[in-house]
């Protein structure tokens, strides 16, 4: 037996008396609840969008953009020669947002619950199937270490979220003249970009990038600026799942108005100067 | 006295190797009470033979966690006001852990695996007189350092409760101690591949549940294990970094195998790599 062999057998956790099996518990809260609700919500948000950014358009063709108006499913737009009927502009861009929540430290949190019941809940036993997962030791879970790369990619098309916002209320027509106008169109853009913000920004990677990864915060002065930066970075992660919520829903809700704008359902109401 | 004013409590009771059971007790309940003082007025009339361990009664020792309705606490600080009297309350030892008798878990599991996290490690030579360092530089550790060390974190997770695996798992108290060391200003230790291959810090999947039952309000995934993994990412899982360092020829932190520390009742040659300056136990 190698030194190495000997340390890690011994450093197994002898076993305990917990009831095994999928939602033994003592529990007599609502345990179950908060997952449920979670998971659902989740499931409903992230199937639209599924659906909207890369289903419907090649099957219906009904149009993505309105009134000046482009959904953030589609933002930044790609277009190219040829391109095959059946390949949503969507596609092309949701993967990036997708890879970032998909891997998100928050999103973990809910769907290992909800999809995997791994656990179901604190203190609640999971499915004996579980008991030999290698969860994120191994493939696929192991790919969650990316998380860092899916938030730079992120940025990208928040920066053109940015521009469809100042484009929302400037509302150029096709000759570059300005029609400015407030609608509630901009309003959702602005609230909804500013909500993508936030989210982006409370990122767990970003805020170890920007400075968590410093042991000595005030040896240079790049350092102590790098800590104040680390510390409103901080803030703002208090509320990593405030903000991923809430820019999920937003997000949800600007894609459907441009799609009611689109099928005629609503006209954008608006200050127009 | 009303009813109202009694406790029913289904208390566990046994042994190692025999039959476990549930002993239930009705409590009269006075103003403040916690299930701590519920379990003294059982010892004292109904079961003296009732094994509890606690010590400080004030949510400092960390002695008398165990679950109650199925929530891992602290008994000293669960007031039995604040829970619903109309149905029995279940009173259980931490379930993760070996039983020892009735309310009572073997916690020891839990030292052993602190023998293994390499100790703070100062600068070679530098006399602890000249340790300097700034507030903003361990305001972040402070947090790591309110640990009581009551295992409730350890109970909960569901990795050690109901995982059996490979592999073993260090569990969120002892990365909330390795974070406090890692972040430290002024240590020179390298933890993260002992993260990586002995720790096994993968088997974390962030459910946070050990910063929902700490009565030390430690926020442990947040600012210690989820810091901890993007450390380790740094190290092992960044291609970026990886090829930042092979351009410079740094090697990486696990390149020449993760170092082992010699564990109690091992022998020298069983931890050949043991780090220098470990201790047995934590710095306080």
């Amino acid at each position: 037996m190698t030194g190495q062999s000997a340390v890690l057998r011994a450093l197994r956790k002898p076993r305990g008396t917990a009831p095994q099996g999928f939602g033994k518990t003592k529990r007599r809260d609502r345990w179950a609840a908060y997952p449920i609700v979670q998971g659902v919500l989740f499931t409903i948000c992230a199937t639209y969008l599924l659906v909207s950014g890369v289903i419907w358009e090649p099957l219906f063709h009904t149009g993505y953009e309105a009134d000046g108006y482009l959904s953030p499913l589609f933002s930044p737009l790609i277009l190219f020669p040829n391109m095959p009927s059946w390949l949503s502009p969507g596609l092309l861009i949701l993967w990036i947002p997708i890879g970032f929540r998909a891997t998100c430290y928050y999103y973990r949190k809910a769907y290992y619950r909800f999809y995997f019941a791994d656990p179901p809940g604190c203190a609640v036993g999971e499915p004996t199937i579980h008991r030999r997962f290698a969860l994120e030791n191994a493939f696929p879970f192991i790919l969650q270490n990316l998380h860092r790369y899916a938030m730079y990619l992120a940025f990208i098309p928040l920066f053109f979220l940015w521009i469809d916002v100042i484009r929302a209320f400037g509302n150029w027509d096709a000759a570059g003249v300005a029609h400015p106008r407030i609608g509630l169109g901009g309003v959702l853009f602005l609230v909804n970009t500013t909500l993508l913000t936030g989210y982006s920004l409370s990122c767990h990677s970003l805020r170890h990038v920007i400075g968590g990864r410093i042991d000595c915060f005030s040896c240079t002065r790049a350092r102590r600026i790098r800590h104040t930066l680390w510390e409103r970075l901080t803030d703002l992660n208090r509320n990593h799942m405030w903000w991923a919520w809430t820019s999920l829903v937003t997000v949800t809700l600007a894609d459907l108005y441009v799609r009611l704008l689109v099928t005629g359902v609503l006209t954008d109401p608006a200050i127009r100067f | 006295m009303t009813e109202a004013h009694i406790a029913h409590l289904k208390v566990f009771r046994g042994e190692p190797g025999g039959a476990t059971r549930y002993d239930e007790f009705d409590v009269p309940v006075e103003e403040g009470m916690v299930i701590l003082d519920a379990l003294h007025w059982i010892q004292g009339n109904a079961a003296p033979d009732l094994a509890v361990r606690w010590n400080c009664k004030a949510a400092k020792c960390g002695s008398c966690s165990g679950e109650v309705n199925g929530k891992p606490r602290l008994m000293c600080k669960t007031r039995i006001s604040d829970l619903d009297l109309d149905e029995p309350i279940t009173v259980e030892p931490m379930r993760s852990f070996p039983l020892v008798r009735d309310l009572v878990s073997d916690v020891s599991w839990n030292y052993e695996v602190n023998k293994s996290i390499q100790a703070f490690t100062p600068p070679a030579g530098l006399p602890q007189e000249e340790w300097r360092w700034q507030q903003q530089d361990i305001e972040r550790v402070q947090e790591y350092r309110k640990c009581i060390e009551c295992f409730l974190c350890q109970d909960v997770c569901h990795v050690l409760r109901n995982h059996e695996t490979e592999k073993p798992f260090m569990g969120p108290r002892f990365l909330v101690r390795t974070a406090g060391l890692e972040m430290h200003p002024i240590d020179e230790g390298d933890r993260r591949g002992y993260l990586k291959d002995t720790g096994n810090i993968g088997y974390c999947n962030i459910t946070k549940c050990c910063t929902e039952v700490c009565p030390e309000h430690i926020k442990i995934t947040d600012n210690a294990i989820i810091p901890l993994k993007e450390r380790v990412a740094d190290e092992f899982y960044d291609p970026i970094q990886w090829a930042w360092r092979k351009l410079r020829g740094k090697p990486a932190a696990g390149a020449a195998g993760t170092p082992l520390p010699m564990l109690q009742g091992g022998s020298a040659s069983d931890a050949p790599a043991a780090a220098k300056g470990d201790k047995p136990t934590s710095e306080g």
